[in-house]
């Protein structure tokens, strides 16, 4: 198989990584949703929490990306 | 096609050639030059705010914004002691915020905007200073006992043999994580919107240039320019969550440090 084939089918592989983030992101921000429906008043004080950790679960999304990158481009 | 096109807008290069000192190449270069230019609008922002009208205006409503942000941020992870790192934390989130911020305004006419902040040389210093910081602060205030930072309390021997070198891996990651999460998410930002925008460019040529039912790759076209500004709006949203996430991962890492053993 050539390199750059295997670069390409490396690097698609490497982005299946990120169904991990995508499904954590959906539970953190389904709880939040039905925390928040629950009790309206203290959804605004938790909300830095909902961001803080909605960038912190992303990020592992966003290694896979860089692996990915690294496979194509390096 | 594709291929080349994302990565060659993150090529460094020289404005002002410079003759190297002691070894080291200190030419102005595109991240340098856009790093200054980030500096001299954050520090804008500084004499934006310092007029102190008791009615604020509009500059200054967003300088006091973001101080107000950071100020909650140390106060309520750190405790009292969090003021005096506000300085630090302050200056790494808006200079990186402005980073960010800056790196997106690509305005027709103007020359096209440079993130330093997705050059991992950028976000690799960021992050050791971050955690140079933190092993500073946690060997002065606690000596030798800072390693208690790896052993959690009130857990049985046999699985402190297991934990502690966990905790310790962990916490070797830390700058690798932070540094790698600006850059990934800068990174990957503006590869995206590369790809949607040389789709939108490379369909429109083929709808005009080969006629007739080509004129239906005028669709897609479009559908990717919705794409490119849909992207661009969700940008400045990373761009500022971003910069936050940095500034309140280092008030985390700085808690751990200050108020080793005891809750503040």
């Amino acid at each position: 198989m050539e390199v750059q084939a295997a670069k390409y089918i490396g690097a698609g592989l490497a982005m299946l990584g990120m169904i991990g983030a995508g499904i954590g992101l959906g539970i953190m921000f389904g709880n939040y949703l039905s925390a928040a429906i629950r009790n309206p008043s203290a959804a605004a004080g938790e909300r830095p929490m909902l961001f803080l950790g909605m960038a912190l679960t992303e990020a592992l999304g966003i290694f896979a990306l860089v692996i990915a990158f690294i496979i194509l481009f390096v | 096609m594709a291929a080349i096109d994302p990565i060659h807008q993150f090529a460094i290069h020289k404005i002002v050639e410079l003759p190297p000192v002691m070894g080291f190449d200190l030419s102005i270069t595109n991240s340098v030059l856009w790093m200054a230019i980030a500096a001299v609008v954050f520090a804008g922002l500084f004499a934006l705010s310092a007029r102190g009208a008791v009615v604020p205006g509009r500059g200054q409503v967003v300088g006091e914004m973001l101080y107000g942000l950071v100020e909650g941020l140390t106060s309520s992870m750190i405790g009292r002691e969090g003021v005096k790192f506000l300085p630090f934390v302050f200056t790494l989130f808006g200079f990186i915020l402005t980073m960010n911020i800056l790196g997106l305004l690509n305005v027709p006419g103007m020359p096209h905007p440079f993130t330093p902040t997705s050059q991992i040389a950028v976000t690799g210093t960021f992050a050791l200073l971050t955690i140079g910081l933190v092993l500073v602060v946690g060997f002065a205030r606690n000596g030798l006992g800072f390693f208690k930072l790896f052993v959690p309390s009130g857990v049985p021997w046999p699985l402190l043999l297991l934990l502690v070198p966990i905790e310790f891996i962990s916490f070797l990651v830390r700058p690798l994580t932070l540094a790698l999460r600006l850059f990934g998410n800068m990174l990957g930002g503006h590869v995206v919107l590369a790809i949607f925008a040389s789709f939108v460019a490379s369909l429109g040529a083929f709808a005009f240039t080969a006629g007739g039912p080509a004129y239906l790759a005028l669709i897609p076209s479009v559908l990717s320019f919705s794409m490119v500004t849909a992207l661009t709006a969700l940008e400045f949203v990373v761009a500022f969550l971003q910069a936050f996430v940095f500034a309140a991962l280092t008030c985390v890492y700085l808690n751990d440090v200050v108020n080793l053993g005891h809750g503040h």
